[in-house]
């Protein structure tokens, strides 16, 4: 069903073209909130990686049975109690990180990229290429994740891998320690704008230079409030 | 199974709705169920950890025994203890005897709201330690109290009302024992008084404080 080409070109939508925070600016609002180091950002994407990708794969297999007028509320099932279990699972598994993610965690639930996966593909799409899509989509997100948690503990703190400890276990580290200290700014608020504008800037340069035809094929294109 | 004929069955559609709605969240709810199983008991010993490790720093190396989350004791507000939220007492034993008393207080009038503080008090009324568990003092001055900013702390280290004696505890520019903070009194003045006010509530209710048997973990009114 799912041919090579099929699985790459998703695989390129979700890593790259329409990147799910890059593109079509969706769920921003953790990553502007969690992104002050590598470790965060980890944590916070490969939770939303687990949840759109189980979304998407228990939304195609009940898509038979969704009624255009009970799909939302599906959905926001589907999603919630996923959401949910991720939340118990990194309280037990990862209780450092838990904490630290507080919050932002439980509120994978309002990231508006997983339901437009949901509405926009899974329900229209067999199981194979749906768990596809959302893996793809989920790593696109974690990965603009880790590099601007990544980027702003460089600039901010100085250093990289800090507490990694809190994901992969072991005695607490401060991780690679470059400078003593950093530019503030970059762990603030305001530097999450910043340096999220970079990463955008930066991919529509590539863009630009590499001359990828830039046009919205079928389905990928999205207008989703928030 | 066609979405486009609504107008012919729209009261079974419903109907069909509404079961294959319940059906779905008793599925979801079936899954959240049995990871809440699985998971429980690891989130609970999880947190058991976290409360030890976070509470290390002001047991003064006392050798303790049981759970300290049995041995909780929670006055809500008002209290005669420093601060407006509900006061924590844990109740730290060693050999069946009472050893220390571990209070969680906030001192009330910090230049900018409450500081929550973390007081350790040896039987005999000294201090092991304080530690700062929140605070929103500025930064650079006020937030020089936090061990991990400054030494500051470490003063209380085995203090107690008769040393220095209970009218010496105040900042030295108050003609008192304990160093100030340069650009910032007010800080400090809050925590030694909240520090004091918490000595002299253990140096009267001493025996009320340990009078119920450890391990009950009972709220008290």
């Amino acid at each position: 069903m799912t041919s090579q080409t099929d699985i790459r070109t998703r695989l390129r939508a979700g890593l790259w073209i329409v990147n799910p925070g890059l593109v079509q600016l969706l769920g921003i609002c953790p990553l502007l909130a969690v992104t002050t180091t590598l470790v965060n950002g980890l944590g916070l994407g490969i939770a939303t990686l687990f949840v759109l990708t189980f979304s998407n794969m228990l939304v195609s297999a009940t898509r038979h049975l969704i009624r255009p007028e009970i799909r939302i509320p599906m959905y926001v099932l589907i999603i919630a109690s996923l959401v949910t279990c991720i939340e118990l699972l990194f309280y037990a598994w990862f209780p450092g990180l838990g904490r630290t993610l507080g919050i932002f965690l439980p509120l994978i639930v309002t990231n508006c990229a997983i339901v437009a996966r949901a509405e926009v593909y899974a329900s229209k799409n067999p199981v194979g290429a749906s768990i596809v899509d959302g893996f793809s989509m989920g790593a696109g997100f974690a990965l603009l994740l880790c590099a601007l948690g990544a980027f702003r503990e460089l600039v901010g703190s100085g250093s990289l891998f800090s507490r990694f400890d809190m994901l992969f276990g072991g005695e607490p580290t401060d991780g690679l320690v470059l400078v003593d200290g950093g530019f503030l700014l970059a762990i603030l608020p305001p530097g999450a704008f910043i340096a999220l504008a970079l990463a955008i800037a930066a991919k529509n340069a590539l863009d630009r230079r590499r001359r990828v035809p830039h046009k919205g094929s079928t389905g990928m294109r999205i207008n989703t409030p928030g | 199974m066609t979405h486009s004929n609504k107008a012919s069955a729209s009261k079974p559609a419903i109907w069909q709705g509404g079961v294959i709605l319940a059906a779905l969240a008793a599925l979801c709810t079936a899954l959240v169920a049995v990871t809440y199983r699985y998971t429980a008991p690891l989130i609970r010993a999880n947190d058991q950890a976290y409360l030890e490790e976070s509470l290390k720093p002001v047991l003064g190396g006392i050798k303790y025994e049981s759970e300290l989350s049995k041995s909780v004791l929670t006055m809500p507000a008002p209290h005669d203890l420093p601060g407006n939220e509900p006061a924590i007492v844990y109740r730290v034993y060693a050999d069946g005897t009472p050893a220390a008393a571990l209070f969680v207080v906030s001192a009330r009038d910090g230049f900018t709201g409450p500081i929550k503080l973390l007081i350790g008090v040896r039987v005999d009324g000294s201090i092991t330690a304080v530690r700062i568990l929140q605070h929103k003092e500025t930064p650079g001055l006020g937030d020089m109290i936090e061990s991990s900013k400054s030494d500051w702390l470490q003063q209380f280290g085995a203090a107690s009302l008769e040393s220095p004696d209970r009218d010496s505890w105040a900042i030295k520019r108050d003609g008192g024992a304990f160093d100030q903070l340069t650009g910032a009194s007010i800080t400090p003045r809050a925590v030694i008084k909240a520090v004091k006010e918490t000595l002299l509530y253990f140096e009267s209710h001493r025996d009320s404080i340990f009078a119920d048997s450890a391990g009950d973990g009972d709220e008290r009114k």
